[in-house]
């Protein structure tokens, strides 16, 4: 196992001794001479675009550096303001905000580092391996017609000029093939490391990036609790308390009939009360939509299984949630799962869907199935979007995989810690 | 007849007593918290108990927990759970053992007082009270069922009725039909659905709950 990842990492190292041959170098010399350019104008049109190259660039280095040498380097961009103004304004725009992000400008400045230490550091990587290779090559009898045409060749330290010699080249070949098979890989590591240190945001801008999440977030909670209120409020005011209004006439009618039309005041009895069991009603699936009584009693997942028991379509739950979780975060996981349900039951054609709760002592991780069309996706707007929004607030996460013909999956993860479950009498 | 009343409202509490000594009950005790309707259970040996899904201390299903722990002890104890919702997850848990003396009924059900003291008698008397949402809910969810699918509509109507608790009187009474013609329709019913016919009111009920909970 050791030795064969000794191999890839060589090879590894080879393929980015070519990347970065090819790439790094015209891309920082096209990206220098594009902000050269724009006092000139010309620059003003390149550089947004020579940036988005270099951005791709840097992204296919972090998704290599994830994939060969398991070294995750997140991406420091600041999101590009949506609302641009078209023509030139817009372009300067553009310009201003792509040279204000000090990401732009470390990204030049990992280009020039890669072109020069990176591509050591690759060379590096592949060379060892390779080498030692060639000391054999060179005891095997190639040294003889190497020495009668230039004289002494140098391996290393060794000079060759005879077989012996050749022979110990060879012994210190063994030597490099066997330290490149362990330090390539570590090596290949380093370089990403490196390149980690230029390309990963600075405690600085992963604070400004943190910053901005929490705005946007608590401005999403913040409007949605407000659509919240004023959604009850309407329920309220066209339902029980119209309802209620329209109790108290009857009776007051009631009143007045009693002694003169008893038959007709008991029909009106009848109405009231089939009134107040409507008003009642109403108040129940309001109060169901506000916090679910199940999961008052008894928790996220009784109340996830109540919710699937209330589903036309047949749901599997399975729950692995040994304990509670913050009342926020359980209501927010349950009207997500909620929203996930409903959708898929009205959009997917699914026959079976399946709910899974899971919690690995830091992350409760819900993933809702169904085996229906597929194709889902988020739109703005959507109810998937809505379910975003909901637990961004908590710092939660949404990814749905729907390919078209299904299955589609659901996946949500919220950061939370559990308390332990409260005895039952 | 001896009742305990466990209610934590004062005014709904109140209201049942009320209701319940109108219509010649003997109330045994009427407490407010789960701690007290476990004593009251013990101490009193009611002959049945409406309790409260939710209660004090915890505010959750308190009540439930009480009125199950109590019919583990004393299998058949008859119970009749008033909520302000009704939930499948519940009336599975209530219906699981099998035997009989179970009531699920939403709170609004003691409007109609007379049915709702014919719910209590029948529970007192070893048969079941299901509310007709939970009935409802479940035929729902068996709209695409096969054999539910062969039922003629009145056939549809005999077994929500059934599925409640109602007996062939009963619902001979509601529908406005012979209680021989009942008795066709639930024979019919049976046969379409596999399941085995029995003389017993209340088996045959559980038969039909435990029919439309499967799968």
């Amino acid at each position: 196992m050791k030795v064969r990842s000794g191999f890839t990492a060589c090879a590894q190292g080879l393929a980015l001794l070519f990347i970065t041959a090819l790439c790094s170098i015209p891309l920082f010399t096209l990206m220098v001479l594009s902000l050269c350019f724009i006092p000139l104008g010309l620059g003003m049109f390149t550089t947004p675009v020579m940036v988005r190259l270099v951005r791709s660039y840097a992204g296919s280095r972090r998704l290599l550096a994830a994939r060969w040498a398991g070294v995750e380097i997140p991406v420091p961009y600041r999101p590009l303001p949506a609302d641009r103004r078209p023509g030139l304004t817009g372009q300067v725009e553009l310009l201003t905000f792509l040279l204000k992000d000090p990401a732009t400008w470390r990204d030049l400045l990992w280009l020039f580092y890669d072109m020069i230490g990176g591509l050591f550091l690759a060379t590096l990587t592949f060379a060892f391996v390779p080498y030692g290779v060639e000391a054999w090559v060179m005891a095997a009898g190639v040294w003889r017609p190497v020495v009668d045409a230039g004289g002494t060749y140098w391996y290393a330290f060794v000079p060759i000029d005879s077989q012996s010699t050749a022979l110990l080249a060879a012994l210190l070949g063994v030597v490099f093939f066997g330290a490149g098979l362990v330090i390539s890989p570590l090596l290949l590591r380093t370089g990403f490391l490196v390149s980690r240190a230029f390309l990963a945001p600075t405690p600085q801008m992963a604070l400004a990036a943190r910053v901005r999440r929490l705005t946007e977030t608590r401005h999403d909670a913040v409007d949605t609790s407000a659509a919240e209120l004023r959604r009850i409020e309407r329920d309220l005011h066209d339902g029980a308390q119209a309802r209620l209004v329209a109790m108290g006439m009857s009776l007051g009618t009631i009143e007045a009939l009693i002694e003169k039309d008893p038959a007709k005041a008991k029909e009106m009895l009848a109405a009231a009360r089939s009134d107040s069991a409507e008003a009642l009603s109403e108040l129940r699936d309001l109060v169901r939509g506000i916090h679910p009584p199940v999961l008052a009693e008894r928790g996220l997942g009784d109340a996830v299984r109540a919710l699937a028991l209330r589903m036309t379509i047949p749901v599997e739950v399975d729950v692995e949630v040994p304990g509670r979780a913050d009342e926020p975060v359980e209501s927010a996981a349950y009207f997500a799962v909620s929203e996930a349900l409903t959708n898929a039951a009205k959009h997917s054609g699914a026959a079976r869907m399946w709910v899974d709760l899971h919690h690995d002592g830091a992350t409760l991780r819900i993933v809702v199935t169904d085996d229906g069309r597929g194709g889902a996706r988020i739109a703005p707007g959507g109810g998937l979007d809505g379910i975003e929004r909901r637990l961004g607030a908590f710092d939660g996460i949404l990814a749905v995989s729907s390919p078209p013909g299904g299955p589609t999956m659901v996946t949500m993860e919220i950061p939370c810690a559990l308390t332990a479950p409260r005895p039952t009498a | 007849m001896r009742v305990v009343i466990a209610e934590d409202l004062f005014l709904l509490r109140d209201g049942l007593v009320r209701m319940l000594e109108a219509y010649d009950f003997e109330i045994a005790a009427a407490v407010d918290s789960g701690p007290g309707l476990t004593r009251a259970f013990e101490e009193l040996k009611p002959d049945v108990a409406v309790v409260d899904v939710r209660l004090p201390p915890s505010f959750t299903d308190e009540g439930l927990q009480c009125a199950l722990a109590a019919r583990r002890a004393r299998p058949g104890l008859p119970v009749l759970v008033l909520s302000q919702h009704v939930e499948q997850l519940y009336a599975r848990e209530l219906l699981a053992d099998g035997s009989g003396g179970i009531g699920y009924l939403l709170k609004d059900r003691v409007f109609d007082a007379d049915q709702f003291i014919d719910a209590v008698r029948r529970v007192a008397g070893g048969g079941t009270a299901m509310d007709p949402q939970v009935i409802s809910q479940l035929l729902d969810r068996r709209a695409q069922d096969r054999p539910i699918g062969r039922l003629t509509p009145r056939e549809r109507e005999v077994m929500e009725l059934m599925a409640q608790g109602r007996s062939n009187a009963a619902i001979a009474a509601q529908l406005v039909v012979t209680e021989r013609a009942v008795a066709k329709h639930t024979s019919n019913i049976f046969g379409k659905l596999g399941l085995p016919p029995s003389d017993d009111d209340n088996r045959r009920v559980l038969a039909v709950l435990a029919y439309l909970d499967r799968g």
